[in-house]
């Protein structure tokens, strides 16, 4: 870990002008991915910016009938809640489907937006890797890639967004709200906030330098049945192979994002039209232009069988 | 104590309080955090500086330079070690890689500096500022395209199975083409991490010459002979400590570069130096399970007796390493006149291969098992009654041999009634319940038996309390718990009167921990020990030792009694001595059994497996403690669910490395993964293990495991798998449509 200098954030636009002003500042929140990420030197904040003392941490109903989730709302805290427990299922039941209660106790909205990448050689500061030093090379490419992306990627990154609460968030068609250094804020639709590699994949958002994420909001409720199947390895605390958030509607309709196969969350407008005509089809129109390694193929055939149980589940 | 002759009757069998689930008594200490760990031991050198390792970025090539300018100016720091500093080190007696010094690097992550600071964090962060210039050279990282050239290599695993480098009897081959009913397959496994929850650690300090290091480590003689050897220092001049290990599972049966390099930071900072290894270091730096590749081939007669077996195995490790002994199970497991056994070796430049919770056994059932569950199929028998045909009481390849114990025929009985195993539909795939497929398997279960010599000292105090000191390790196996039972059985005391000290290498030497030797044997040590000073208590006390009953604190003999402290006088009474064993091991094949039974669900869209409850029922000897011996168990198995399901080290193999190298890439089971876990264990007592005529069963519970879940996977599925781990993405293409 790298030495750095530390304070409290005091509100949100001051966060912002702080963080504009001390180059290589960083916000911290719950710290569950950026404390382990400095410990491995891959973050190498000079200036630590605590915003835990921000009273962002409500969840308020919106005029229009959604919700307005302060970024500091725990994890937790979001799942529980019974206005998102009866009219987001998707989003609660994505969350419980994250890390460990543990974690998300501490794991905050924001924060969990933002988490970095758990593609290994991204971690192993010995190997090269576009995300971590732009230029180097990306070592996973050819090498070890079971759980990389299939679809979106690109010569210089094939690594996923590991989030399942930002997959139930694209699905419900979230807004994030920010603040800038300038004190101007923004609304940033989620389906633009996370960007795909290309030829940058140190840039993972359309967050600007300094920028705070201070809310995200919900549109008012979709109704439909709602799902959130997520695909591992293990029975809990494991990351997705596979992941998907639906909300169906009873005529079949719906929508749906997929996690775990792409470097933002995955959804495809368009494809929804073949919800109804069966999983089969809608799922090769979500994944039309699917580029999967040796190694993680199977990810198109699961995502394709987990969509067509859901859509099961959906008309039983 | 010389044991060469079959136990009579002697006063553990009074089993008044072995014999009975007792509590561990290092629970307490262990829940309220005050057993500390190597590296929580704040207090027993002054003035600690914390050391931090770095490790190879190259699997193989040379270190060429190394910048160290940035680093020994950061803040904090106090000394840096490199490994152009010195010649390569000499290698331990039981190490196959090298672990520190000189310029060639052999693997990746091996150690090339240690830097020590005042802080760990100033460590960490000066240990980043080291520059590197290697020369990198091409590496043999794997293992299939390796196969072909590997030669045939006998081993010892020198935890209890080993084999030949080809062994046959009769006539394999010929009985084989003659054999109605056939079965040839090939299997594999992965490369598996110990993945203990404490990983390596170490604190050192140099008195003069003298060096005391208080570490994890599950050999105590062993670690103190090699790390003399390491560092060219005379043994007699090294201490070891590790009264607690975090866990070991083999990992820490050898002294690795935790103890070298906290020994030669402390000697750079003239101060003591803790260091422990990073997550990354203890799947890359230290040592693993090794990948095989196993054929297997089975020829019956039609009433399912096996006529000719085959058995052989292909693993790799660095040169100068070991194969991994996984056909050593099937020499002993089932009859069948003509056999044969083949182990073959090859070089590979990843990390080293070595010795991981009941090696050779471990990965050898998890293939051959399969294989019986294959062949009974073909037969078109149940697979607990192919078993139990082909059971045999002698040594197949001797059969003048016989089994001390043989009750694995008695295991796959009462398991399969207890499991319930008739409800079994014997037609693959056909049980659905919602959305998953049902299945049931089963496995044998085997492992030897390994008897060690094993010292142990015994004081008596004028209080009548009786303390123990061996160096013997815990590794969380309860250790500490059956050695007291046995002092407080021999001496006729109660359990609270008996204080347990070990894994000081100033106390007797011991078995230690390893192959599922140590319970029963370092138990053994302390029985001789006792028997001694139950002597030299009679002599003091004016008693006929042969006459003496030690009972309640009290030595009675005829009409007379006296306080057992009263034998103490002021000084106390000491005695010390050991176990050794004679030719028992040879006349006799010891070995465990289990009978392990697996039910589990698969989702029949996304091909998740999940356990639904597992049953062994086990054949171990005496059970010295049915409450830990259990404990041990279900640990056990719960690793044969992360073997089946699971684990696996993923080879980088352009690079060389396992690229998997934290807890969340490599997956080990969580408590959801684990279900109801049931232990059975047979009444059985075995006189020609020892005089406490107990076993091992700590790594039986493993042995097995892993088939009987792929079994299952195949009985609820219909697709059978034959490389592990058993992951969803080698049958998702296989399952049935989803409507
Ligand atoms: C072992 C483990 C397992 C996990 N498993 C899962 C899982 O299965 N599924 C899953 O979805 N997640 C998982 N996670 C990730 C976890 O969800 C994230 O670590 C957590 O959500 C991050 O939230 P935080 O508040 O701790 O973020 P922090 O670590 O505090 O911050 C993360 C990033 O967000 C930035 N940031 C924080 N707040 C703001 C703000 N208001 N405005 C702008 N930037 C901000 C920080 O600067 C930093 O770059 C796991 C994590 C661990 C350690
Ligand atoms: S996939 Fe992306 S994160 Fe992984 S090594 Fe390549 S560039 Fe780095």
């Amino acid at each position: 870990m790298k030495p750095f200098t530390y304070e409290r954030a005091r509100s949100p636009a001051e966060a912002a002008a702080a963080a504009a002003r001390q180059p290589g500042a960083k916000f911290i929140a719950g710290g569950t991915n950026l404390l382990d990420l400095m410990k491995l030197q891959i973050e190498a904040p000079a200036h630590l910016i605590d915003v835990n003392g921000l009273a962002l941490d409500k969840i308020e109903p919106m005029p229009e009938g959604g919700l307005r989730i302060g970024a500091l709302v725990r994890n937790t805290d979001l799942a529980a809640d019974q206005r998102v427990r009866r009219d987001y299922g998707v989003l609660s039941r994505a969350l419980l489907a994250g890390a460990s209660g543990q974690l998300r106790n501490k794991a905050t909205t924001a924060g969990n937006l933002l988490q970095r990448t758990r593609c290994p050689y991204f971690y192993d500061t010995a190997q090269p890797c576009n995300k971590r030093q732009p230029g180097s090379g990306c070592s996973a490419i050819g090498g070890v890639t079971r759980q990389h992306a299939v679809i979106g990627s690109s010569e210089a990154c094939i690594a996923t967004h590991p989030s399942d609460m930002a997959i139930a968030m694209r699905a419900l068609d979230a807004v994030v709200e920010t603040v800038k250094a300038d004190g101007a804020t923004r609304r940033i639709p989620i389906a633009e906030f996370h960007r795909l590699p290309g030829e940058t994949p140190h840039i993972e958002t359309s967050l600007e330098a300094g920028e705070f994420i201070t809310a995200v909001t919900l549109s008012p409720p979709l109704g439909g049945r709602q799902f959130y199947r997520k695909v591992r390895d293990r029975a809990s605390y494991a990351f997705a192979l596979v992941s998907v958030a639906a909300v169906m509607q009873r005529d079949g309709t719906g929508r749906v994002a997929l996690g775990g196969v792409a470097h933002k969350p995955w959804r495809v407008e368009a494809a929804e039209a073949e919800l109804p005509r069966g999983a089969k089809p809608a799922m090769a129109a979500i994944l039309d232009g699917a580029r999967p390694t040796d190694d993680n193929a199977f990810k198109v055939t699961l995502a394709e069988r987990t969509l067509a149980s859901v859509l099961a589940e959906a008309r039983g | 104590m010389k044991f060469d002759t079959p136990a009579t009757n002697n006063p553990i069998d009074q089993l008044k309080i072995v014999g009975k689930p007792v509590d561990r008594i290092d629970g307490p200490r262990k829940t309220t955090g005050t057993a500390p760990y190597a590296y929580e031991r704040h207090d027993v050198a002054p003035n600690q500086a914390y050391g931090y390792v770095l490790g190879s970025g190259i699997a193989k090539g040379r270190v060429t330079a190394m910048d160290t300018a940035a680093a020994r100016a950061a803040p904090g720091v106090v000394a840096i070690v490199t490994t152009l500093d010195m010649p390569r080190l000499e290698k331990g007696a039981m190490n196959t890689a090298w672990l520190f010094g000189g310029p060639d690097i052999q693997h990746y992550h091996q150690v090339i500096a240690v830097v020590v600071a005042e802080t760990f964090e100033q460590a960490r962060d000066a240990t980043a500022m080291i520059r590197v210039s290697y020369a990198r050279e091409p590496g043999r990282f794997d293992l299939a395209a390796e196969a072909p050239n590997a030669q045939l290599a006998a081993a010892d695993s020198g935890e209890g199975s080993g084999a030949a480098h080809e062994e046959r009897t009769g006539d394999f081959e010929g009985a084989f083409a003659q054999a109605p009913v056939t079965l040839d397959a090939t299997y594999t496994t992965p490369d598996e991490s110990h993945a203990m929850m404490e990983p390596h650690s170490s604190i050192a300090a140099w008195e003069g010459d003298k060096l005391t290091v208080w570490t994890s480590n599950q050999m105590i003689a062993w670690g103190k002979r090699d790390l003399a050897k390491t560092l060219g220092i005379p043994a007699e001049n090294v201490r070891l400590d590790s009264p607690y290990v975090g866990g070991g599972f083999g990992g820490k049966l050898f002294l690795r570069a935790d103890a070298v390099l906290a020994a030669l930071g402390a000697r750079a900072a003239r101060r003591p130096v803790k260091l422990a290894l990073t997550r990354p270091l203890v799947a890359n730096n230290t040592t693993h399970r090794p990948a095989t590749i196993q054929r297997v081939r089975i020829g019956a007669e039609r009433d399912g007796r096996i006529t000719a077996i085959a058995h052989e195995s292909t693993s790799g490790d660095l040169p100068d390493g070991k194969p991994e002994t996984a056909v050593s199970q099937t020499k002993l497991l089932y009859a069948g006149a003509n056999r044969l056994t083949a182990m073959r070796l090859a070089v590979l430049d990843l990390p080293e291969g070595n010795a991981m919770r009941a090696p050779g056994e471990a990965p050898g059932l998890m293939v051959i098992e399969i294989a019986m569950d294959e062949m009974a199929e073909k037969l078109g028998m149940d697979p607990v009654e192919f078993r139990i045909v082909n059971d045999t009481q002698v040594d197949p390849e001797h059969p003048q041999r016989p089994f001390s114990q043989r009750q694995l025929i008695q295991c796959l009985r009462q398991g399969a009634e207890r499991f319930g195993w008739s409800r079994r539909n014997a037609t693959p795939g056909r049980r659905r319940e919602g959305n998953w497929l049902v299945g049931m398997g089963v496995a044998a279960g085997f492992r030897n038996n390994l008897v060690m010599k094993s010292g142990a000292r015994v004081r008596l105090d004028g209080s009548g309390g009786v303390t123990v000191e061996t160096d013997m390790t815990d590794i969380g196996t309860g250790s500490y718990t059956v050695i007291a039972q046995t002092a407080a059985e021999m001496m006729g005391v109660a359990l609270e009167k008996v204080t347990v000290r070990l894994g000081d290498s100033s106390f007797p030497v011991s078995a230690g921990s390893g192959g599922q030797w140590g319970g029963n044997s370092s138990t053994a040590g302390v029985y001789a020990a006792c028997v001694k000073l139950r002597e030299a208590v009679a002599q003091r006390l004016g008693f006929n030792s042969a006459e003496a009953e030690f009972t309640d604190g009290q030595v009675r003999a005829g009409n007379r009694s006296a306080p057992l402290g009263q034998a103490a006088g002021a000084d106390g009474l000491v005695a010390e001595d050991h176990i050794e064993y004679g030719d028992l091991g040879e006349r006799f094949q010891q070995s465990t059994f289990a009978g392990h039974f697996v039910e589990v669900a698969v989702d029949v869209a996304t091909g998740e497996t999940r356990v639904r409850r597992m049953l062994a029922v086990c054949a171990a000897g005496r059970i010295l403690n049915p409450k830990s011996a259990r404990s041990q168990v279900i640990g056990a198995m719960t690793m044969g669910v992360g073997a089946a399901l699971m684990e696996e080290l993923a080879v980088d193999k352009r690079h060389g490395f396992f690229v998997n190298h934290d807890l969340a890439g490599y997956e080990v089971p969580v408590h959801a993964d684990i279900p109801h876990q049931e232990v059975i264990f047979l009444d059985e007592v075995d006189p020609i293990s020892s005089p406490m005529k107990a076993k091992g069963v700590g790594e039986l519970g493993l042995c097995g495991v892993g088939a009987a879940i792929a079994n299952a996977m195949y009985n609820a599925t219909g697709v059978r798998l034959r490389d592990y781990p058993m992951t969803l993405d080698k049958m998702i293409d296989r399952l049935p449509e989803v409507a």
